[in-house]
């Protein structure tokens, strides 16, 4: 599958979107599929303070539990509650199924992030 | 080591090209490289639940014993009773240390007056080879053991409709085979041993052929079977299909550090038998009561238990987890721990340690699963 041209990625795949002082961040389509079916997103409340490359919450999938590293540092604004419910949407919609919204501490951290194609070099190696 | 010098000292059943070409996730599990979900966990199990799934268990290890004094032999090394076996029938029972703990869990099959096979655990296959043929020879000098595990290929085909699916393919009556039987013949023309056996909570078969024919018969059984629901299912949803119904899994519920009666699986012990491995322990334990045993729980907060993960109660850690999951059919968050008998009636509060935080969990009976039996 091709990467969302208007998304940045991180090593250890996460994904965000950003809009002005603000980022939408989620898990790759790759992350899901490494992942398996998603049973459960532990995720920080709304006003915790993010550090990027830091751990913020946790994925569990049937199988194994992984960390979600914040792509970028911050406060979190909203967090995405229908997951409680719904954790198999990370599955089916990867890339539009988001976890947190982050105020952006420092904006310039953003561009350490990679764009689409170099996210696909990476998994192409 | 690096990862290639890993993935080639990997031990690869017959079927493993197929998995590679059925796009199976590869995983390492107990020196194999091994299929851990076809189309994904949740879908593997459902399909089980609810029409049929089939397993390369081809990693598991046979060793037969056999000539004269080969009951004698089984019954010194195994807690059953297998003079309760007659040929053709097989019993769950376990590989006991002189402390009455889990060499392995095992399969026990009579394949003739004076000749049993034993199907063990994959991860095992060389501890329990040269634990069985010291161990069996204490007890009958001359007997003959036999490891076997490269002869033979395991297909488990298991869920409702697997009887339909395999009878297609073989002309072994299946409605006459009971629940931990088995009988000789073909599938899909090559020489099989087929057995009412599985580790799902399931109706369904083992079918044990030579090696080589392995390929054969499961494309075969995929063939015949996809019209009605069959699909590859890969190790994860064995995991949690066995645990739904509450089948302990060596290494992780139960091993050299735990009794078969810690593991509350007392009704694998021969009680009336002489003399075997661990004997003396296991009827003190059944005597006087044990510090540890095992329980089955339910999540009350959300949040998966894992193995290893602490049990509390009343603030005091009590225990351990053995295993734990979010199961696919019941869709809750389930596992085993180990806890003080004191502590194992249904709905007693415990606590899990996840992670830094403590979840609520409850004490439910096992199994957490039982599958409506046909009228």
């Amino acid at each position: 599958m091709s990467y969302p041209t208007d998304l940045k990625y991180t090593k250890e795949h996460e994904w965000i979107r950003l809009e002005g002082d603000t980022g939408t961040v989620g898990i790759t389509d790759f992350a899901q599929q490494q992942l398996g079916d998603v049973v459960y997103v532990e995720l920080p409340d709304v006003g915790a303070t993010l550090t990027a490359g830091q751990v913020f919450g946790t994925i569990e999938s049937v199988k194994a539990v992984s960390e979600l590293f914040a792509p970028v540092s911050g406060e979190v604004v909203e967090v995405n509650t229908s997951l409680k419910d719904r954790p198999e949407d990370v599955n089916g919609k990867p890339h539009e199924t988001w976890m947190v919204k982050v105020k952006l501490s420092s904006p310039g951290e953003a561009g350490g992030l990679m764009d689409a194609a170099a996210y696909e070099a990476l998994l192409a190696k | 080591m690096t990862d290639s010098a890993q993935q080639a000292a990997l031990k690869k059943t017959p079927l493993h090209a197929v998995h590679v070409a059925l796009g199976a996730r590869m995983v390492p599990f107990g020196g194999w490289d091994m299929p851990v979900e076809y189309s994904g966990i949740t879908a593997e199990h459902m399909a089980v639940r609810t029409a049929a799934g089939l397993f390369d268990v081809s990693h598991m290890g046979e060793v037969e014993i056999a000539g004269q004094g080969a009951l004698e032999a089984v019954q010194h090394i195994t807690s059953n009773d297998a003079s309760k076996l007659q040929v053709g029938q097989i019993q769950y029972s376990a590989l006991t240390t002189p402390d009455g703990t889990f060499v392995d869990d095992l399969l026990v099959y009579r394949f003739g007056p004076s000749h049993y096979l034993l199907v063990i655990n994959a991860g095992n296959i060389d501890k329990d080879v040269a634990w069985i043929t010291a161990r069996a020879r204490e007890a009958v000098p001359d007997v003959a053991v036999v490891n076997s595990s490269d002869r033979y290929g395991l297909i488990a085909i298991q869920g409702p409709r697997a009887q339909d699916i395999l009878q297609t393919l073989t002309a072994i009556d299946l409605s006459a085979i009971k629940y931990y039987w088995f009988a000789h013949g073909e599938v899909a023309g090559v020489r099989a041993t087929v057995s009412r056996t599985g580790y799902t909570g399931e109706d369904g078969f083992e079918v044990m052929v030579p090696s080589a024919m392995t390929t054969r018969v499961w494309d075969a059984l995929l063939a015949a079977g996809k019209p009605m629901g069959l699909v590859p299912a890969g190790l994860g949803a064995r995991d949690t299909l066995r645990l739904e119904a509450s089948m302990r899994l060596y290494g992780n519920d139960m091993d050299e550090t735990s009794t078969v009666i810690e593991a509350d699986l007392g009704w694998i012990v021969g009680w009336k038998k002489d003399a075997f491995l661990g004997r003396d322990v296991l009827h003190a334990q059944k005597a006087a009561g044990v510090k540890k045993t095992m329980v089955g729980f339910e999540m009350v907060d959300r949040a998966i238990a894992r193995h290893g993960h602490a049990v509390f109660h009343d603030g005091q850690q009590v225990g351990v987890v053995t295993s734990g999951t979010q199961t696919p059919y019941l869709k809750k968050a389930i596992g085993m721990a180990y806890v003080p008998p004191a502590l194992t009636a249904p709905g007693t509060a415990l606590e899990i340690d996840i992670r830094g935080r403590r979840a609520k969990a409850v004490v439910v009976p096992m199994p957490f699963y039982k599958r409506e039996k046909k009228a």
